[in-house]
């Protein structure tokens, strides 16, 4: 029996704010311990909590570039528990009425989006004197509050792979948007799987159970790729699979159950009678659709239709918008309107520059790089040497026609003294014209090598064979 | 000075005004009455020595209030009348206390009341019960009986409380003094700390219906830190009516019949007479839903406070229980320990109508009443300007007469909660004696329709002509 | 109405250590009022209406996303039972319910 996994992810998103969801504390990076708490974060009696508007504006953005509905009339929610990373022993969150419904990005669709606040941070410290016969842990409130956003695709993924794969295309796509930093380490992107599996072809879904804590593209990927095969194990062994939350450890490459001995947990929610209802009104909505900028997906779509773009290019350059923008002032500058040789280009300019950098801020103006593109198709420089125009234009800036000019790197057409550096190589290099009259086209390549030191790589490397090819009679 | 100490705040802020009254004076008075009183009204006095700054430009022209403890003010215990927040001071001062002390009226002292506001004779406290001023064997009422017996027994010219159910309103006619709990919404209840959110309201007691009004314009108002906070549409205006001309009063059957004592209901329908002679028109009425009220606050107001009162836990501030080994005990001891007998039985209610598989029985349903009750005043509105009933069904009630039954003390807040869930305004005005004991009469009016509410109050008041303090007598 | 088992059930969701004593007596005073609280039982359906969870028509509360002052760290620790580096501390706990 051939099973197939059924994967949908629960996504925690750190909202990009200045300050926490329901309070004017500012968001922390790593300040000390409970320096960025008030009131109202720290659950101290009679406090009461505001809604952040840039809260809402981003998950209004957010909603709208994933092609969401959006609840006309959304309330917020107390999610009752007791634990020591909340203040209130309750989270305020969205319940059965959240701010977005449905969905879509690439091939997942999405279930549902809401606002929520996140829980404080603790520390285990190990044995303490002072509490007797029982570890210790430190509570820090800075986190507690900060805005997240929650996002739950429907189990429309099939594999691990497709699962990081996905993740990785939301992640581009939240960054895009600008409402998060999404860094997975940090913590700002954080991301637990629900894992089922069926025999292909049935349209039933099994039992799932929820993995947590992978905090990395590549731990989600193992992560969920053991826990299919530990439930096909189950399945194929006739055993059922249990609905439980595992834990993932990337060192042992193990599964471990987090079920609690009590049942399942009761969180009692009831409407935050603290909180009014949330009616995103026109403006709003219109601020945050005029915030949302064209998104990855999009982008490489019309990267392939309107310049001609292979998909991997286009998405390459879709993906890192800085580099997508720098493609199309190249692109645009051009005169023929060829977009595949300006993305080449453009590709040679980021193996010198390195992925993580900015163009714009080269000084590699992409107008130039342009012209080089232009001179490169007009044959006034063969690619090896406009390859080190660009290695110029990387170090000094500058123009290409004057790099080419002072360097000397322009392409030597045919005629005299192209000949004679021809004549010149095939006395160096006896043997290799030995093999060549012998029939031997292969052999060439010395004698080619020796052109091209000498001419500075700027022959024409057809030329330089055609002038071989005659000068040994082949 | 024992006469300035017979004036009503009004009256006392005009003689400052006027330079003849010495707001230093008054303050010590009142300071050492405080301090010398014997009915436990006070959790805290403010200590002997020099007084606070009185600022007599201020609209309070420096009169001192006392203020139920559980408003939060900073640096001074705020213990909401539990052994969970012993010595509690909090780092920040209630909205509504704020608006006072910066309209010129210091703080006198914190009044004594039911933990946690849940009660209605003021047993409840883990500080010891108060008395009433009128016979010390008896109730003053609850939860706010310390404000009431302060201002009954003279020990503070005002006193602000918070109402739920009917605690600010029942305490007000066992103490025979003026309580009003305005519209929900119209003061702030940011640093109240919390028993039923979408009940609690601030209001005024007083010695007099001018004084009410003057109290509650100080305190009216939108913060920004209470999102359900929407103050009053207009200023709040010194009541000034002679008679009850064009005034529709209804009398609910449901809330003026059984249940009711007979002494009470004596005053209560003398009272409406003196309406009638006043211009009035009285005329009975139907609250079809009101039998119910108890029913669905006894579940909403229980529900919410379940989940207010988790975040006394030991952690971050108030009674830890000794002993602690792990964090489950922990939290079971410190609110085992912390926590009072009603407390607890309302945490327990409250838990229960929110748990898996009750929730639409008992909170859903007990929200859908609410609605239901809501409507039914409203249908009211359209013959009527007014609701009139009884505010208590009896009078005082002696010491541990009800504290075996806790039903038979829920039964005290059949006439005032019916307001509380619709959000709308209700005062107590002592209207008579029975069996030599304050009777309460419980107006009530359509939401912000306070001024209006005030007027017809004064109108009664006035021409009742009840003398409401035995201080004076003795 | 209310078993010692239930008794016990939301006694722990609630986290309190009741007493065998409490436990009897809540159990018999939560029966009473929950017998009294059935009245709402009466009223029928109720299917066709909302529920109030805001008795005021107030929607979109927000606040701008601009900077409060925090309280500093010793201010938010005052009144701990319990505090160690510059935290509150607490027995361990297991793993978080959610």
């Amino acid at each position: 029996m051939r099973f197939e996994p059924v994967i949908g992810l629960e996504i925690h998103v750190q909202l990009d704010t200045r300050t926490k969801m329901f309070c004017g504390c500012e968001l922390s990076f790593g300040e000390p311990p409970n320096t960025r708490t008030c009131p109202v974060c720290l659950g101290l009696p009679g406090t009461l909590p505001v809604l952040n508007a840039q809260g809402v504006h981003f998950g209004l953005m957010m909603g709208l570039a994933l092609g969401c509905e959006i609840a006309p009339r959304s309330i917020f929610h107390r999610k009752n528990y007791f634990y020591p990373d909340q203040a209130k022993n309750y989270q305020i969150s969205q319940y059965d009425i959240p701010l977005c419904t449905g969905g879509r990005l690439g091939d997942v669709r999405l279930h549902r989006i809401h606002l929520e606040e996140d829980a404080a941070k603790l520390v285990h410290i190990g044995e303490s004197g002072r509490i007797h016969g029982s570890d210790a842990s430190i509570v820090d409130y800075n986190r507690a509050g900060t805005p997240l956003c929650e996002i739950v695709t429907e189990p429309d993924i099939h594999s691990a792979e497709q699962a990081r794969e996905w993740l990785g295309l939301l992640r581009v796509t939240l960054r895009q948007l600008g409402v998060s930093d999404v860094n997975m380490e940090e913590g700002s992107l954080r991301c637990d799987a629900n894992v089922s599996v069926r025999p292909v072809g049935s349209s039933e879904l099994g039992t799932k159970t929820e993995l947590k804590n992978m905090n990395s593209f590549r731990f989600l990927e193992r992560g969920v790729n053991a826990e299919i095969e530990r439930q096909v194990a189950l399945l194929e062994a006739g055993e059922p699979v249990v609905q439980e939350t595992l834990h993932f450890d990337p060192s042992s490459g193990r599964l471990s159950s987090l079920r609690s001995k009590e049942e399942a947990h009761d969180y009692r929610y009831f409407p935050e009678p603290d909180l009014v209802a949330l009616v995103p009104t026109e403006e709003m909505l219109a601020a945050a659709r005029d915030a949302v900028p064209e998104l990855p997906a999009e982008r490489a779509a019309r990267y392939e239709r309107d310049w001609g773009l292979a998909a991997e290019p286009a998405r390459l350059l879709a993906y890192e918008p800085r580099w997508g923008d720098y493609f199309e002032a190249v692109a645009t500058a051009g005169e023929d309107g060829d977009g595949r040789t300006a993305a080449n280009w453009v590709e040679q300019l980021r193996t010198r520059l390195g992925a993580e950098a900015d163009p714009a801020a080269s000084r590699v103006a992409p107008q130039a790089l342009a012209r080089l593109v232009a001179m490169v198709g007009a044959r006034q420089v063969n690619a090896g040497a406009a390859r080190q125009v660009l290695d110029h234009l990387v170090a000094e800036g500058g123009e290409p026609a004057a790099i080419v000019e002072r360097e000397g790197l322009g392409s030597m057409d045919g005629g005299d003294e192209l000949a004679g550096i021809v004549a010149a190589a095939i006395a160096a290099n006896e043997g290799a014209a030995e093999k060549v009259r012998g029939g031997n086209d292969k052999a060439m390549g010395p004698i080619v090598g020796f052109v091209m030191r000498e001419t500075k790589g700027r022959a024409d490397g057809g030329e330089v064979g055609r002038l071989i090819r005659e000068q040994l009679g082949v | 000075m024992r006469h300035a100490l017979s004036l009503t705040a009004a009256q006392a802020a005009a003689r400052i005004r006027a330079g003849e009254l010495d707001p230093a004076e008054l303050w010590r008075g009142y300071r050492d009455r405080a301090a010398a009183d014997d009915c436990n009204a006070f959790t805290w006095v403010a200590a002997d020595g020099e007084p606070p700054q009185l600022d007599t430009a201020a609209p309070l022209a420096g009169v001192p209030i006392a203020v139920k403890d559980l408003f939060c003010t900073e640096g001074v215990p705020s213990q909401a009348g539990s052994r969970i927040l012993a010595g509690y001071r909090p780092p920040y001062t209630a909205t509504s206390v704020a608006r006072l002390t910066g309209a010129g009226a210091p703080l006198l002292a914190k009044t004594n009341q039911d933990e946690f506001a849940m009660g209605s004779s003021t047993e409840n406290s883990a500080y010891g019960p108060t008395l009433n001023p009128w016979d010390r064997t008896r109730v003053p009422g609850g939860s706010s009986g310390g404000s009431a017996a302060a201002v009954a027994a003279g020990s503070a010219p005002w006193a602000i409380g918070t109402d739920t159910g009917g605690s600010i309103r029942q305490p007000a006619a066992l103490c025979g003094v003026v309580g009003l709990k305005p519209t929900y919404g119209a003061i702030s209840r940011y640093g109240m700390i919390a028993f039923a959110s979408s009940l609690d309201q601030c209001g005024p007691f007083t010695r007099d219906v001018t004084d009410a009004a003057l109290l509650l314009g100080a305190m009216v108002g939108r913060d920004a830190c209470d999102s359900t906070s929407v103050g009053l549409p207009a200023p709040v205006e010194q009541p000034s009516r002679t008679d009850l001309r064009g005034v529709r009063l209804g009398v609910p059957e449901e809330l003026t019949g059984e249940g009711i004592e007979p002494g009470v209901l004596a005053s209560f329908e003398a009272t409406l007479d003196l309406a009638r002679e006043l211009g009035a028109t009285v005329e009975s009425c139907r609250l079809p839903h009101a039998p119910h009220a108890l029913s669905a606050y006894y579940l909403i107001a229980p529900a919410e406070a379940s989940s207010n009162l988790a975040r006394y836990d030991g952690v971050r501030y108030g009674f830890r229980a000794d002993g602690v080994g792990d964090l489950l005990g922990m939290y079971t001891r410190t609110r085992e320990q912390g926590f009072g007998a009603e407390v607890k039985r309302r945490i327990m209610l409250g838990t229960y109508a929110l748990s898996s598989g009750y929730y639409d029985a008992y909170y859903g349903r007990a929200q859908k009443v609410r609605t239901r009750i809501s409507e039914d005043f409203k249908a009211a509105w359209e013959r009527f300007d007014f609701i009139a009933t009884p505010t208590a069904p009896g009078v005082a009630f002696e010491l541990g007469a009800k504290t075996a039954d806790p039903l038979a003390m829920y039964l005290n807040d059949f006439c005032t909660v019916p307001m509380s869930l619709a959000g709308i305004p209700g005062i107590s005005i002592p209207c008579g004696l029975s069996e030599g004991l304050p009777v309460g009469f419980q107006l009530a009016g359509p939401a912000f329709s306070e001024n209006a509410l005030l007027d017809a109050a004064y109108a009664l008041e006035q021409a009742l002509g009840f003398d409401s303090a035995p201080w004076r007598r003795a | 109405m209310l078993s010692r088992e239930q008794v016990l059930h939301v006694a722990r969701l609630a986290r309190l250590e009741l007493s065998e004593e409490e436990q009897q007596r809540m159990s018999e005073e939560l029966s009473k009022v929950l017998d009294y609280i059935e009245k709402i039982a009466e009223l029928g359906d109720l299917a066709d209406v909302e529920p109030t969870s805001h008795v005021v028509a107030v929607e979109n509360a927000l606040r701008a996303d601009v900077p409060r002052p925090s309280l500093p760290a010793e201010v938010a620790l005052q009144s701990a039972p319990d505090s160690d580096m510059g935290g509150f501390r607490v027995p361990s706990p297991g793993p978080a319910p959610a």
